[in-house]
């Protein structure tokens, strides 16, 4: 039987050996870190803020379902629609209806990643709707044809050399080089605005949803939810269920955290708030449809697994994740990567190897030194590993250590026997402090060389020393 | 401490790695403890089962766990030289027992629990006001090992002591809040990230050029100084901080030939 974990573990062999995701990750990840380290310390005292979010995330679970039905009537009063989409199956669904019923060609698109979750880009070009990225990273991932890396960075694994690559044979650029990030940027905006300009949708994603006003929040730093909300006579928010909470003060004890934790800003570049238009306004869109996904969401609520779901996706966990950063997201095989993916993919998608995501951390809790809503990801994993040994049973891996468990259940034994090895193995390497070879050590010796005890284990040079006491 | 206060009884809690590995460590511990005015006494023992508890067993780690508490009901304090077995004790050990009746007695002995620089500095109050004189001018790095710094809040307790001890300033690696790799079974599961992750710990201990590495997790420093061998790295001494706050330094450093 081929362990679940090998999938990942295949992957993640590739990712380490690919130079280029390697200089893109080495790139990327000092500025993450340093630069939330920055914003942190900035405030006062942050972790009230956190306190203060992830009581509000707390308490929005606690009531989803009130929460949920008001922001639905205030949408509905003001003139929009919601719509619930259980499986990501109904949310390909609704979307292609809406945009089918305004006759839609062509689609922009805020990044959204539940619309990654669900596949929506696939379904709208099987619909002969072009679905176009506006997010810069999502833009140049679908020029790639490659899936997000990172939940707020998704273009993350590339290099500016792939990006100015892909560029190049995508874009007519006649004789001019794309020499800086500038030109680069300017490219894209190009190219861009031409696709606001003839949307007949816009579809953004929202990172909160206010009941109390039926408001959807979103944060960018390019400006092109706004385009991409406004422009078009349709605005569809495609998001999940668990992104409602009850007030703006609510929502902004989410904003104070979001951003410092993300990106190391104060507040992004723009904070939009979307509602169905209003009467006296002179510009929006006239159909304004909000689709929540559940796709299992609701089963986390009110199991051990109901903290996954306070999580405001702002990717801290993995800008500082060892594993994500070794690796990158597209080891993962999931939208949802690092420890927040790792948690969360096995739970919202379940297929046998997703699982084995929970192996792959040291359970070092970087991660949730830096959530900021205080999501205890060491130990939803650590939950996720009891799930899978309940059901997987008997690897050699949990042989292995049921053996050595059962050793170190009968005390006597354990020392006998462990004085003996200790003892045998320090006489074999003789005056050789470290083994290069030694069999049954290979995935350890393959990298490391290993330091050979001192000598009998230190339970029996005590009792030695004391007169074997402990035979009572 | 004042004469009449009766010697406070210590439990030693060796860990496996220091048990199996490098017994110097306890003794060391034992060291230390007794020249503080306490008693020690080592009781029969074997895993606190962090290992199971890691990988999912916890029906493993809970029997395990029952052990550890029956074991070491008669003493004032457990002090293991481990963060991450200190913690398994102290933290994890009521997460185990949570909706059970014994978590009362659990509870009770997890608060008992210290790791070996919290116990001596916090606990004993072992402080750095008047730090020994230098010994020599050797840089001295640390590395600060994940759950006691994250799970215990260990930082300051190996540094102030070091001072104390031996006069010396520990000096920070780059990125030295990041795993070295080791995670248990992840070093041998995931053997190529964990190399990765080593790899560039073995990088920023370059970087700084130590005479000595100092940690306070066995197994971090085997994964640590297995790797700074293989690398052929025969300058950084790698020790436990409980060794080199005995003045155990000049004996073979961790995988040193002796």
């Amino acid at each position: 039987m081929t362990a679940p974990a090998e999938d990942f573990i295949a992957r993640s062999r590739e990712a380490l050996g690919d130079t280029s995701l390697q200089a893109a990750l080495a790139r990327a990840r000092p500025g993450f870190v340093r630069k939330r380290a920055s914003a942190v310390a900035l405030v006062a005292n942050f972790d009230a803020l956190k306190a203060k979010a992830k009581a509000v995330r707390q308490r929005s679970l606690r009531d989803l379902d009130s929460y949920l039905a008001v922001f639905e009537q205030r949408v509905t009063a003001a003139g929009g629609r919601v719509h619930w989409a259980a499986t990501t199956a109904d949310l390909r669904r609704i979307v292609l209806d809406i945009a089918r019923a305004t006759g839609a060609r062509s689609a922009t698109k805020g990044k959204t990643m539940v619309g990654e979750e669900a596949k929506l880009n696939e379904a709208l070009e099987e619909a002969g709707i072009q679905p176009r990225e506006t997010d810069l990273g999502e833009y140049i991932i679908q020029l790639a044809g490659e899936p997000p890396s990172h939940i707020v960075a998704p273009a993350l694994h590339k290099t500016r050399a792939q990006i100015v690559e892909l560029f190049l044979r995508d874009h007519h650029l006649g004789e001019r080089e794309l020499a800086s990030v500038k030109d680069l940027v300017d490219e894209a905006r190009t190219v861009i605005r031409r696709h606001y300009l003839e949307a007949d949708i816009g579809i953004t994603g929202a990172n909160i949803l206010i009941a109390d006003t039926g408001t959807c929040v979103l944060c960018t730093n390019e400006g092109n939810g706004d385009l991409t909300a406004s422009l078009p006579n349709t605005h569809i928010v495609t998001t999940s269920i668990d992104k409602v909470v009850a007030s703006w003060d609510d929502a902004s004890a989410l904003l104070r955290v979001l951003a410092r934790s993300a990106t190391g800003q104060a507040i992004t570049t723009y904070t939009s708030f979307y509602g169905p238009r209003g009467d006296g306004d002179l510009d929006g869109p006239e159909h304004f449809h909000v689709v929540l996904l559940d796709n299992r969401r609701s089963q986390l609520l009110g199991s051990d697994f109901q903290e996954m779901l306070q999580c405001i996706k702002c990717g801290a966990c993995m800008n500082h994740c060892p594993v994500y950063q070794a690796v990158g997201g597209h080891s993962y095989n999931s939208v949802y990567p690092g420890p927040m993916g790792a948690v969360l993919t096995p739970l919202l998608r379940g297929e046998p190897g997703d699982f084995a995501l929970a192996d792959a951390s040291t359970f070092c809790g970087r991660c949730e030194e830096v959530c900021p809503v205080g999501i205890p990801l060491p130990a939803l994993l650590r939950k996720l590993r009891e799930m899978s040994a309940r059901q997987r049973g008997q690897g050699p891996g949990p042989w292995l250590i049921k053996g050595f468990t059962w050793l170190a259940r009968h005390p006597r034994l354990y020392r006998w026997s462990t004085s003996l090895t200790t003892a045998l193995l320090a006489r074999i390497s003789g005056r050789r402090g470290s083994w290069r070879r030694f069999p049954g050590l290979g995935r350890w010796l393959r990298y490391r060389d290993l330091a050979a005890p001192q000598g009998s284990s230190f339970q029996h040079q005590w009792r030695k020393a004391r007169g074997g006491e402990d035979r009572a | 401490m004042p004469a009449s206060t009766p010697a406070p009884k210590i439990g030693l809690f060796v860990t496996c790695p220091v048990d199996l590995m490098r017994p110097s460590v306890a003794f060391a511990c034992i060291k230390l403890l007794e020249d503080a005015g306490c008693e020690v006494v080592v009781p029969p023992q074997s895993c606190c089962g962090q290992v199971a508890w890691n990988n999912g067993l916890s029906g493993e780690a809970r029997t395990l766990a029952r052990q550890v508490v029956a074991a070491f009901a008669a003493v004032d304090y457990v002090v293991a030289p481990s963060g991450s077995c200190a913690s398994m004790l102290k933290n994890h050990y009521p997460t185990l027992f949570a909706d059970s009746d014994e978590l009362a007695r659990v509870e009770a002995f997890s608060a008992r629990v210290y790791e070996l620089t919290v116990f001596l500095h916090d606990v004993l109050g072992v402080q750095s006001n008047s730090p020994a004189p230098a010994e020599n001018s050797k840089t001295v790095a640390y590395h600060d090992s994940c759950a006691g710094l994250r799970e215990l809040g260990i930082r300051q307790q190996p540094r102030a002591l070091a001072r104390h001890y031996r006069g010396v300033h520990l000096g920070d690696l780059e990125d030295s809040e990041t795993c070295c790799g080791f995670g248990g079974t992840f070093c041998v599961k995931f053997a190529d990230i964990s190399n990765h992750m080593v790899t560039a710990k073995a990088r920023q201990v370059a970087a700084l050029h130590p005479d000595l590495l100092l940690g306070g997790d066995l197994s971090c420093l085997l994964n640590l100084a297995g790797k700074l061998r293989r690398q052929g790295d025969r300058d950084t001494r790698v020790f436990h901080i409980a060794e080199f706050l005995a003045g155990w330094d000049d004996r073979p450093a961790l995988g040193w030939e002796e």
